[in-house]
C-alpha cells in the first residue's frame, strides 16, 4: 500500500484536513473517509453526475478528480447546499414538483441545478436541458426536474453559494 | 401539469402533498446501501470469466491470498452445493441450483461476467488488485449469442441437462430451449380465412438494461449466534431473505434482511448477486463485508432484459374489426431459464378483442448474464410486434389508428389469449382520451415528421403485504411497512390511511421497516405497491378506528354501537354534539385502555390491470438518422390516482425508458460473447437533452377491488413506446424498421444511405 498523503481543504465551508493515497478520489474520500454520502456513486466513469461537488466554482464529477487535487481549494458537497436558514431554493422546488423518485441522482442534480444557476439564474428550458445532460436520472424522465429548476429560476435564487 | 385532478370527495387521496423521504432525499441525507458504514468493515470483489462460454478447469487463488491486505477469497466450492427445485421467489420461479451457480460459477462459465470467484480485503483497491491476481484455466467453448442459432440442432448447449418442457411433455434430447407454450382461442386459421386484410412480419428486439443509477450492494455481518444481518439495496427484502435461505442453507429466523433506501430497480433488484458472498466472506473473516459493484459490472452481469425474435400476423375485416391474431415469441433467458416470455405472451393481443388467435412462446437460454425483470416483463417486446402490424393494418384500410383500436378495445368480460377474462378495465377510456387530446388533434407539417400511436397492457400484480399503525399520544401516526420505496410508495400508503382516520398526509410518519420488525410482504415489484400495502395500510387504519370507537364509546359512557365515526370525528349518535377528535381519543389512550395498535396482513384478489395509448410526434434527419422527439402524450388509466404527481412520474419515467429501448440502448457483443458497451458512454440511456417535456393524461376507471379504486401504474407505461416511436418513424420516413433499437445506423440503413 502507498504512503499517505496530507491533504488541507475547506469542504461546505468548513477547514478540513484528511489522509488518503494517491489513488483515492474525492469521491471515495468525501463518502468513505469524511462521512460525506450526499455524492452518490452511480458509474465512476464521469458518465452519471450522481457524484457532483463544485470545486470553487466549476462543477466536477467527484468520481474523476483526485482526492490530493483538493488540497488548497474549496468543495462544496449537496451536504452543503442548504444553510440553517432553510433550504435552498431548488431543493424546495424539488420537493414541491416532486421531482425525485427514487432519488439517487438528486443530489447530483442538485448541486449541478444550484451550479447552473448560480452562473445563469434565468435560463431557458433547452438551457436547463443542455446543462443537465451530464446527470442521468432514469426514473422521472427528466420532465418534472426540469420544471423544478425553471420555477427555482423564475423565484429568483438568493445566490448563496 | 397537466394531468385532472379531482379529489372525488376524497380528503387526501388525489391530493400533491410533499412526500415524506423527499426533504432527505434533497439533502444528501438519505442512506441508501451504499451509504452503510460499520465500524470494522473490510470490502469484497468479485473475479468474473472473461469469456462467454468455458468450462473451468481450475482456479488458483494462491497469488492472490497471499498479498498483503487481502483477508479471505472464496469460490463456488465454499457455497452450500444445492440441488435442482423450483422456489417462488420476488417475482419468478427460479431453480435454486441455478441461482447459487450464477452467484459463483461452479464449473462452467455461462457469460462475459459470470462470477468465479470474491475476495475480500481491507480496502476495495486491494481488493481489486486481488482479483487480477486469481488464475483461471479456462477451456473456451463455442458461444451462443442469439436466440434462433441457439434454438438450431448442433448449436452449442449450455447445459447438458437442460430438456425442453413443452405443453406439459419433458423432451429426451437436451437443448438450449428451457420451455415452450402455446395458447389457443378460437380457430385462428378459420379466423385468417375470414380476413381481408392480413399483415405479419418478423421482428428484433435488443437485449437492454434496466439501468437505474445505483448499482447493487450489500453489507452482511456474520453475528457470533451464528445469524446473518444484512444490509442492501432491494425491491424485495424478503425475497432477498429467502434466496440466501436457500443458497446459504440457514432458516429464515437466521437472517435479517435490512433494506436502505433504494436507487432505482425497475425489477432488476430482486435476485440475488453478491449478497451470498458477502455473507461467507463476513463469516470468514470476522468482520463486516460491505461490496458494491460497479458499472462494468452491472451492465456485465446483472438485469438484463430479454432480447427477443418475434414473428406475429394479424387479420382484420375490411370494416376494421380484429378476427385473427398469432405470434411467436422467443425470449433470451440469458444463461439460465426463466425470460418473461410468458408474460410477453399474455399481453401481446390483450388490449383486443379477438376471437382467435394462437400465441406460441420459447424460453431461450444463451451465453449472456441471466435475464431478469425490467418494468412490464416482456410486454415492451411483444407490443413492438402487434402495435407495428396494427398500424399496417389502419394504413392499409386507411382507418385512423386510434379508431380503429377503439373498435377493437377490450372490454369487461373479454378473454385473454391466455384465458382469464378481463375484469372491469379502462381500455378503451385512454383510447378516447388520446383521441380527445388536443395533440392528437393538432396538425403535423412538415418533412420528415410523422405521428404514431400505440397501446399497451400490464396485468399488474397483487401479492401479500403487512402493516402496523401505531397511534402517537399527539394524534399521528406511525406506519410500519415492508415495502421499499422505490418512487413515493410511503406516501401513497400513509396518504391512504390518512384518508380513512382523517388525517392528514403529513400527519403519518411511514417508515420501511427490515424482515424481523414487520410481518411479510412481497417486494416493490408488479406494480402493487400502492394497490397492496396501501389496501394494508387502509385495513390497519380500519383497525383502528374500531379501537378508537370502542375509548370513545368509554369516554362518552355508552355502548360502542351508539359511537360513529364520521368527517375525521367520533360522534355520539344520541347527541351528535358531543364529539371527539382523533387527537382528543389519542391523548386519553393511557387512560381508556393503552396504546392503539392498529395491525393488517393483506392478500387481495381483485387486482385492477393497466391500460395505457400513447402519441408520439417525431421528426428524423435524414442525413444522420437521428430522431427528435418533437412531442410525446401518454394516457394512462390509473384507477385512483392516490398522488397524481407520483402517477405522472412513474408515466414519464416508463415512457423514457421505452424511447431508450426504442431508439438507443443495446447491449453489443463481439462474436466470442464478450460485451463491448458496458459503461453509461456507450450504453447510451436518455439525457434531459434528448427529450421534451412528457405530456400525461391520467384517466381514472375505478378497479373494484381496491377501496379507492387504485391500480398499479408504475409498469405500462414502458409498454407503448418502441411501437408508437416505430410507427411515427415510419410515418416520417416510409419505411418500417423492425428491429430494435431503431439507432441512427439503422434509419440511414432503411433510408438506403449507410
Amino acid at each position: 500500500m502507498s504512503k499517505k498523503i496530507h491533504v488541507h481543504t475547506r469542504i461546505n465551508g468548513e477547514e478540513v484536513e484528511f489522509l488518503c493515497e494517491p489513488r483515492q478520489s474525492l469521491l471515495e474520500v468525501l463518502r468513505d473517509e469524511l462521512g460525506l454520502t450526499g455524492a452518490k456513486e452511480g458509474c465512476n466513469n464521469g458518465n452519471c453526475g450522481a457524484c457532483n461537488v463544485v470545486l470553487d466554482d466549476r462543477l466536477v464529477n467527484s468520481c474523476l478528480v483526485l482526492a490530493v487535487e483538493v488540497e488548497g481549494h474549496e468543495v462544496t458537497t449537496v451536504e452543503g447546499v442548504a444553510s440553517s436558514k432553510g433550504l435552498h431554493p431548488i431543493q424546495q422546488k424539488f420537493l414541491e414538483h416532486a421531482a425525485l423518485q427514487c432519488g439517487v441522482c438528486t443530489p447530483g442534480f442538485i448541486v449541478a441545478a444550484k451550479a447552473l444557476l448560480d452562473r445563469n439564474p434565468k435560463p431557458t428550458e433547452h438551457q436547463v436541458r443542455h446543462w443537465l445532460a451530464g446527470n442521468l436520472c432514469r426514473c422521472t424522465g427528466y420532465d418534472k426536474i426540469v420544471r423544478a429548476v425553471l420555477d427555482a429560476s423564475a423565484c429568483g435564487s438568493p445566490g448563496q453559494k | 401539469m397537466s394531468a385532472e385532478t379531482r379529489t372525488g370527495g376524497y380528503q387526501v387521496v388525489g391530493t400533491r402533498p410533499i412526500r415524506h423521504d423527499a426533504l432527505d432525499k434533497v439533502t444528501g441525507r438519505a442512506l441508501y446501501g451504499a451509504d452503510v458504514h460499520l465500524p470494522g468493515t473490510v470490502y469484497g470483489k468479485v473475479a468474473r470469466s472473461p469469456h462467454a462460454h468455458a468450462i473451468i478447469r481450475s482456479i488458483d487463488t494462491r497469488e492472490a491470498e497471499a498479498m498483503p491486505g487481502v483477508l479471505a477469497v472464496i469460490t463456488a466450492k465454499d457455497l452450500p452445493s444445492l440441488t435442482d427445485k423450483l422456489a417462488q421467489l420476488g417475482e419468478s420461479v427460479v431453480n435454486l441450483r441455478d441461482l447459487s451457480a450464477n452467484v459463483l460459477a461452479p464449473k462452467k462459465v455461462l457469460y462475459h461476467g459470470h462470477p468465479v470467484a470474491a475476495v475480500c480485503a481491507v480496502s476495495t483497491h486491494v481488493a481489486e488488485e486481488a482479483v487480477k491476481r486469481i488464475q483461471v484455466d479456462y477451456e473456451v467453448l463455442p458461444a451462443v449469442l442469439d436466440v434462433l442459432e441457439a434454438m438450431k440442432e448442433g448449436s452449442p448447449l449450455l447445459h447438458q441437462d437442460l430438456k425442453t418442457h413443452s405443453m406439459g411433455k419433458t423432451a429426451e434430447k437436451p437443448s438450449n430451449v428451457a420451455s415452450h407454450f402455446q395458447w389457443k382461442l378460437g380457430d385462428v386459421e378459420k379466423g385468417f380465412a375470414k380476413a381481408e386484410v392480413v399483415v405479419e412480419r418478423s421482428f428484433r428486439t435488443a437485449t437492454v438494461h434496466q439501468g437505474y443509477i445505483e448499482p447493487h450492494n450489500t453489507t452482511a455481518r456474520w453475528n457470533p449466534d451464528g445469524s446473518v444481518t444484512i444490509w442492501c439495496s432491494t425491491q424485495g427484502p424478503f425475497a432477498i431473505r429467502s434466496q440466501l435461505s436457500e443458497v446459504l442453507k440457514l432458516p429464515v429466523s437466521k437472517i435479517k434482511v435490512i433494506p436502505m433506501e433504494i436507487g432505482g430497480g425497475f425489477g432488476a433488484k430482486f435476485p440475488l448477486y453478491v449478497h451470498p458472498l458477502a455473507a461467507v466472506l463476513a463469516k470468514k473473516v470476522g468482520r463486516p463485508v460491505k461490496m458494491t459493484l460497479s458499472r462494468v459490472e452491472e451492465l456485465l452481469a446483472t438485469g438484463p432484459a430479454p432480447g427477443s425474435y418475434l414473428w406475429a400476423k394479424m387479420g382484420a375485416t375490411r370494416d376494421g374489426r380484429l378476427v385473427a391474431a398469432q405470434a411467436k415469441l422467443v425470449y433470451e433467458a440469458g444463461a439460465y431459464p426463466g425470460s418473461a416470455v410468458g408474460a410477453g405472451g399474455l399481453c401481446i393481443f390483450s388490449p383486443y378483442h379477438i376471437e382467435n388467435t394462437l400465441i406460441d412462446g420459447y424460453d431461450v437460454v444463451v451465453n449472456k448474464a441471466r435475464s431478469s425483470a425490467y418494468r412490464a416483463p416482456g410486454a415492451t417486446n411483444a407490443a413492438f410486434a402487434s402495435e407495428t402490424l396494427i398500424d399496417e393494418i389502419c394504413e392499409k384500410l386507411k382507418m385512423d389508428p386510434i379508431e380503429f383500436r377503439l373498435k377493437n378495445a377490450a372490454k369487461e368480460g373479454d378473454p385473454r389469449a391466455d384465458g382469464p377474462k378481463h375484469p372491469k378495465i379502462g381500455c378503451r377510456e385512454t383510447m378516447e382520451a388520446a383521441r380527445n387530446h388536443p395533440h392528437y388533434r393538432s396538425a403535423l407539417g412538415g418533412k420528415f415528421r410523422g405521428r404514431g400511436v400505440a397501446s399497451g397492457f400490464w396485468i399488474n400484480g397483487g401479492g401479500q403485504s403487512s402493516a402496523v399503525a401505531n397511534v402517537m399520544s399527539d394524534g399521528t401516526v406511525s406506519l410500519i411497512e415492508g415495502s421499499p420505496d422505490i418512487g413515493g410508495t410511503r406516501t401513497t400508503a400513509a396518504m391512504q390511511i390518512a384518508e380513512v382516520l382523517g388525517l392528514r398526509a403529513e400527519e403519518v410518519n411511514p417508515m420501511v421497516v427490515d424482515t424481523d420488525t414487520i410481518g411479510y410482504t412481497d417486494g416493490t415489484g408488479g406494480s402493487r405497491t400502492t394497490f397492496a400495502t396501501g389496501l394494508a395500510a387502509i385495513e390497519a387504519g380500519r383497525d383502528i378506528l374500531c379501537q378508537m370507537k370502542e375509548r370513545a364509546a368509554k369516554l362518552f359512557e355508552l355502548p360502542v354501537e351508539d359511537v360513529e365515526h364520521a368527517d375525521g370525528e367520533f360522534r355520539n349518535r344520541k347527541d351528535p354534539k358531543k364529539t371527539l377528535t382523533f387527537k382528543a381519543i389519542a391523548e386519553q389512550m393511557g387512560q381508556t385502555g393503552g396504546p392503539i395498535v392498529g395491525r393488517a396482513t393483506v392478500q387481495p384478489g381483485g387486482v385492477g390491470p393497466a391500460f395505457a395509448t400513447h402519441v408520439v410526434d417525431v421528426e428524423v434527419d435524414p442525413d444522420t438518422g437521428k430522431v427528435t422527439i418533437l412531442r410525446y402524450t401518454a394516457v394512462q388509466d390509473a384507477g385512483k390516482a392516490i398522488h397524481p404527481s407520483y402517477v405522472e412520474g412513474q408515466m414519464q419515467g416508463g415512457v423514457v425508458q421505452g424511447i431508450g429501448w426504442a431508439l438507443n440502448e443495446e447491449f453489443i457483443y463481439d462474436e466470442q460473447g464478450r460485451m463491448l458497451n458496458s459503461s453509461f458512454l456507450d450504453y447510451r440511456m436518455p439525457t434531459a437533452l434528448d427529450l421534451p417535456m412528457i405530456d400525461t393524461v391520467i384517466v381514472e376507471v375505478p378497479n373494484p377491488g381496491h377501496p379507492y379504486g387504485v391500480r398499479g401504474v408504475g409498469e405500462v407505461p414502458i409498454v407503448p413506446p418502441p411501437a408508437a416511436l416505430a410507427n411515427a418513424i415510419y410515418h416520417a420516413i416510409g419505411v418500417r424498421i423492425p428491429d430494435l433499437p431503431m439507432s441512427p445506423r439503422r434509419i440511414l440503413e432503411a433510408l438506403g444511405k449507410a
